[in-house]
């Protein structure tokens, strides 16, 4: 007996195998009596429920990469075509912000607020929002079987706090002087003597994002741990699970440092302490009591940075592991070498942070203890990656597009991850560090890394979400234009960098050509200088290929391809065993796991697939830690 | 919808969900503060010897703010204990006085930044004639023979002088002070300077020197923890008491979570004490 | 319900019901009161006397305050008859609690090839 609340017209045969997830139409009434007052702002906007803050941290999570990724287009524009004015949004600047952007060109000082903002529009109010909170929070409690997270008001109010940090940030670009210049990674002494503004307001936006991401992290957490539905053991949960789980470690125990260190910092600015201001600074017109260190900034601050990345990468591993063996019809392979990797990632990710000072004067000893760690944390990595690679064996492989972006994820992930090893090593580092390269090898990792794992998860569970599909056709013409853009943007870089060309150059490095003559050494190159403008085109054309997804995730909201049955893709782990979209608690009756997350093709049975909660006398395996 | 464990323990984990939390929270509290302590080695070790200052708090206050952080502990504990033995009228007995002891501490706190928003250091020229009254009643003046500081609690503002309880220090003559207890031993007296004199001063606010700054930053930190605390405590003892009649186990956790919180930030008292003042 | 309790007893939890196990501990926190109170003593009057090796004067400090920490910790917060997941949880946080402090002392003290003016 099925009963849908707000979906009739979706009724189907394949819900009859799963009676265990619905119920009763009294019950179900029941519900609907409590809860059928609650008006629009309760519903949408002060909602508690787990699927709507999911859903609005992923549209203010888009919106905000779609900002940050604007400011690198106009960035773009001034390394290729230094001095000139911008077109079409040159004007537009002017307007906005006055001084700055004379005449439609982008100053220098513009041009660093903008990385500077880059940076962290994309870290922390970007990736990790939409990969870890918004995901997290929508398909966690569902892939677990829980009703809700353990703290749903909590929930919301980590949502709230990461608004108001998103908004102190946007709003600094509006006040006098502008945003924050000092970049993301905001180093001492300039980010503390730096005279505007926009830096206060960059730290205090910092501590609003960093207590959102704690209380998200203490939910998680606390969800994953005891929320658990009977039969869900640890071994058995979704690779997707592992990976937050992980990430919420590395967020509760990485970011707290970082507080700290904003806080001090905030107190150099306002309260004239010199934390990170060394003895014998001389700032004009402060007096500086010195002591301070700068170094004692970078190593908090890289303290959170190191396991930050991994924040980045390890649910989008996740969500192209749940992806990978739904398209391949067959269990992921090495399942246990997969977690165990996760986990150790998670704990090494806390000893390797120096690697991002090594240019800072440390001793061999204490850089040869960081470049031990730095490459033992590869290890786990390659493990994971190649796991991934090796489910591909002998798959019934469907190409749709959430499987084209996982699949694209791992040469890509693979191409960042070794790219970063001569990073990993001070000798070669010192050649290397605060190059192009550097930013090739993170953006590798990040960019057709990270993101195309979260697109690859927005094309999977939009279905989910809304009932339909979104187009294949647009969603394999994003992906193409995706990936080829991606690369011609990123690999050149790995040249300039080799080639000597410095990070955070307004002019993108022409002061350095201009020393090239035939013959001499040093200087860059005209092939070098050229890739700028390559790049920059690029960079645009990648810009063009978002409108397709753009159009496409609005339009199929109610114009995609319905789908069949709930669970459309055919897979095995317990969201797709709810009605579409779950009502409010889930499941009506506690689901009972009876297997592993990723039963498919299982000699014997009728389908190809087995869902986790498909009860067939098998008996259920009471629930352990 | 419930969400299962919120009173009844989890049998795998033998916890429930509030108590899980609260934990996940203080280990990130515990690397917040954690943090702030490496940087306060840090600095510290990183000062030229004999620059560190000892001596400028006030011992007994913080001994007495460490006392009442201690026996609200005790308190906030008996207070569960006497929820979870049903006597609701103990129970509220006990957190009044763990209320009264975060007043009486966020109390002390306050005046011990005042005290030190009060206390100045003077940079005085050469040749300055300073009036010094002893603590005997014997008055006499001293002439400096070279620039020098004088430093102690500004206690009047003349119209052409400051009026000051403490001490000259000839950077040249005196050795610096390199352990907490020589700096207990410095004599104090009523010195009175003329504003003439006087080519710069300032207080000993977070600014005057990384010691301020990390003091302050350390306790002011720790002191929004108590408030806080208490805030929570304090709902939960008033406006939010009414759940004991409708949902006993739940409140009895409720105190348990907030009381978790409480010992936490009375630990972290129990090593800035000695770390800041005595050290 | 009452299978709950059983099921709670047979765990051996501190969340028992009973009046008189409660004054055992009520005992405690009176004792773990007294000692902390007697610790808080100790460590104010160690700091008068006349202790020249700052290394030695910080080790008697921290000693007694971790053994105070470790009274509220263990007593006050039931730590000692707390379950396996929270030990892990703060185990891994004092391991990497260490790690930071220790590993950035470590790598700002000046390098044989730089003398600074220490």
């Amino acid at each position: 007996m099925l009963i849908m609340r707000r979906q009739p017209a979706q009724l189907t045969k394949l819900m009859s195998t799963q009676a265990a997830t619905t119920h009763a139409p009294a019950h179900a009434d029941a519900h609907d009596g409590h809860h059928g007052h609650a008006g629009f702002w309760t519903t949408y906007v002060f909602s508690t429920d787990h699927k709507v803050i999911g859903i609005q941290y992923g549209i203010t999570a888009l919106l905000f990469l779609f900002f940050g990724f604007c400011l690198m287009m106009m960035m773009r524009w001034s390394i290729a075509y230094p001095g000139k004015p911008i077109p079409i949004v040159g004007p537009l600047l002017e307007k906005v912000l006055g001084d700055v952007a004379a005449k439609g060109v982008m100053g220098p000082d513009l041009y660093n607020s903008f990385g500077a903002m880059h940076g962290t529009i994309m870290v922390f109010l970007g990736v990790v929002p939409l990969a870890f909170a918004a995901f997290g929070n929508f398909v966690v409690p569902l892939q677990i079987g829980a009703p809700d997270m353990a703290f749903p008001r909590i929930n919301m109010a980590s949502y709230q706090a990461y608004v108001v940090g998103g908004l102190i940030m946007l709003i600094s670009f509006f006040i006098p002087g502008g945003a924050a210049q000092a970049g993301w990674t905001s180093y001492s002494p300039l980010a503390t003597t730096i005279t505007t503004n926009g830096q206060t307001f960059w730290v205090i936006g910092m501590v609003f994002l960093i207590t959102s991401s704690l209380l998200g992290a203490v939910n998680f957490l606390a969800t994953i741990i005891q929320l658990r539905a009977p039969g869900m053991t640890w071994m058995r949960l979704p690779f997707f699970v592992w990976a937050q789980f992980v990430t919420g470690f590395l967020l509760l125990l990485a970011f707290p440092p970082l507080e700290a260190a904003a806080l001090m910092q905030l107190m150099d600015k306002v309260a004239g302490t010199s934390f990170f201001l060394p003895t014998g600074l001389a700032v004009v017109g402060r007096h500086i009591s010195g002591g301070g260190s700068p170094l004692l900034w970078q190593h908090l601050f890289w303290f959170l940075g190191h396991p930050e990345v991994y924040v980045l990468i390890l649910p989008a591993m996740g969500i192209v592991c749940e992806i990978i063996a739904n398209n391949t019809r067959k269990p992921i392979w090495g399942y246990k070498s997969l977690v165990y990797s996760a986990l150790t990632i998670g704990f090494l990710s806390f000893i390797v942070w120096a690697h991002h000072m090594y240019m800072t004067g440390m001793g061999t000893k204490i850089s040869t203890f960081f470049q031990t760690t730095t490459m033992i944390i590869s290890i786990p990595s390659v493990i994971i990656l190649t796991c991934l690679f090796l489910s591909l064996w002998g798959g019934s492989i469907r190409f749709n597009t959430p499987m084209l972006f996982s699949l694209a994820f791992l040469p890509m992930f693979g191409i960042g991850g070794l790219t970063g090893l001569p990073l990993g090593f001070n000798f070669s580092d010192l050649h290397l560090h605060d190059t192009y390269y550097v930013i090739a090898h993170f953006h590798y990792v990040v960019a057709p890394g990270t993101i195309f794992g979260l697109f690859a998860g927005i094309y999977y569970w939009y279905p989910k979400m809304t009932g339909r599909y979104m187009s294949e056709f647009w969603g394999k013409v994003h992906f193409t234009g995706s990936f080829i853009f991606m690369n011609a943007i990123f690999q050149p870089m790995f040249a300039q960098g080799m080639a000597g060309m410095l990070r955070r150059m307004a002019d993108g490095g022409a002061n350095y050509a201009a020393a090239s003559v035939p013959g001499a050494i040093g200087g860059l190159s005209h092939t070098i200088m050229y890739f700028n403008q390559t790049i920059s085109i690029a960079a645009w054309c990648l810009g063009l290929a978002q409108i397709p997804f753009i159009i496409n995730f609005f339009w199929s909201i109610k114009h995609g391809k319905k789908i069949e049955s709930d669970n459309p893709w055919h897979a095995t782990t317990l969201e797709w065993q709810t009605p579409t979209p779950p009502p409010h608690g889930n499941f009506t009756k506690t689901p009972v796991v009876h297997r592993g997350p990723y039963e498919y093709s299982v000699p014997g049975r009728d389908k190809d697939y087995t869902p986790q909660n498909e009860d067939d006398a098998v008996p259920a395996k009471p629930a352990r830690a | 919808m419930e969400i299962p464990y919120t009173t009844e323990p989890r049998e795998d984990t033998g916890l429930f969900n509030a108590k899980v939390g609260i934990w996940l929270f203080l280990a990130s509290e515990v690397m917040l503060f954690g943090a702030l302590f490496s940087s306060y080695i840090l600095l510290r070790v990183g000062a030229e010897p004999g620059a560190w200052p000892h001596g400028l708090l006030n011992i007994p206050l913080g001994m007495t703010n460490t006392i009442v952080l201690i026996v609200s502990s005790i308190t906030v504990v008996m207070a569960w204990a006497s929820l979870k033995m049903k006597d609701f009228a103990k129970f509220k007995m006990f957190q009044s006085i763990t209320l009264l002891c975060a007043m009486i501490f966020v109390g002390i706190k306050s005046y011990e930044y005042h005290d030190k928003f009060t206390h100045y250091e003077f940079q005085v020229k050469n040749g300055a004639v300073l009036e010094v009254h002893d603590e005997n009643g014997g008055h006499h003046e001293l002439q400096l023979k070279t620039d020098s500081v004088l430093d102690g609690h500004l206690l009047e503002t003349t119209e052409d002088g400051y009026v000051v309880h403490g001490h000259v220090i000839d950077p040249q003559a005196q050795a610096a002070v390199t352990h907490a207890w020589q700096a207990r031993e410095i004599k104090e007296d009523h010195i009175t300077v003329k504003k003439s004199d006087v080519t710069y001063k300032e207080n000993y606010g977070p600014w005057h020197n990384t010691y301020m700054a990390i003091y302050f930053t350390l306790t002011g930190l720790h002191a929004l923890h108590v408030i806080g605390g208490a805030l929570v405590i304090g709902f939960l003892w008033g406006p939010g008491a009414g759940m004991w009649k409708t949902d006993p186990e739940r409140y009895t956790n409720r105190i348990e979570i907030s009381g978790l919180f409480w010992h936490f930030v009375d630990l972290v008292w129990i090593f800035l004490f000695p770390v800041l003042y005595l050290l | 319900m009452s299978d709950k309790h059983d099921a709670q007893g047979a765990h051996g939890t501190h969340d028992a019901h009973d009046a008189h196990d409660f004054k055992q501990h009520v005992r405690r926190y009176l004792f773990v009161f007294y000692a902390l109170i007697v610790g808080t003593v100790i460590t104010v009057a160690a700091s008068w006397a006349h202790i020249d090796s700052v290394a030695l004067t910080v080790a008697i400090a921290l000693f007694i305050a971790c053994i105070k920490g470790f009274l509220v910790a263990g007593y006050f917060m039931h730590l000692m008859s707390e379950r396996k997941m929270i030990y892990g949880i703060l185990l891994a946080t004092a391991f990497f609690f260490a790690g930071l402090m220790y590993l950035t002392i470590w790598s700002m003290q000046p390098t044989s090839l730089v003398h600074m003016n220490q």
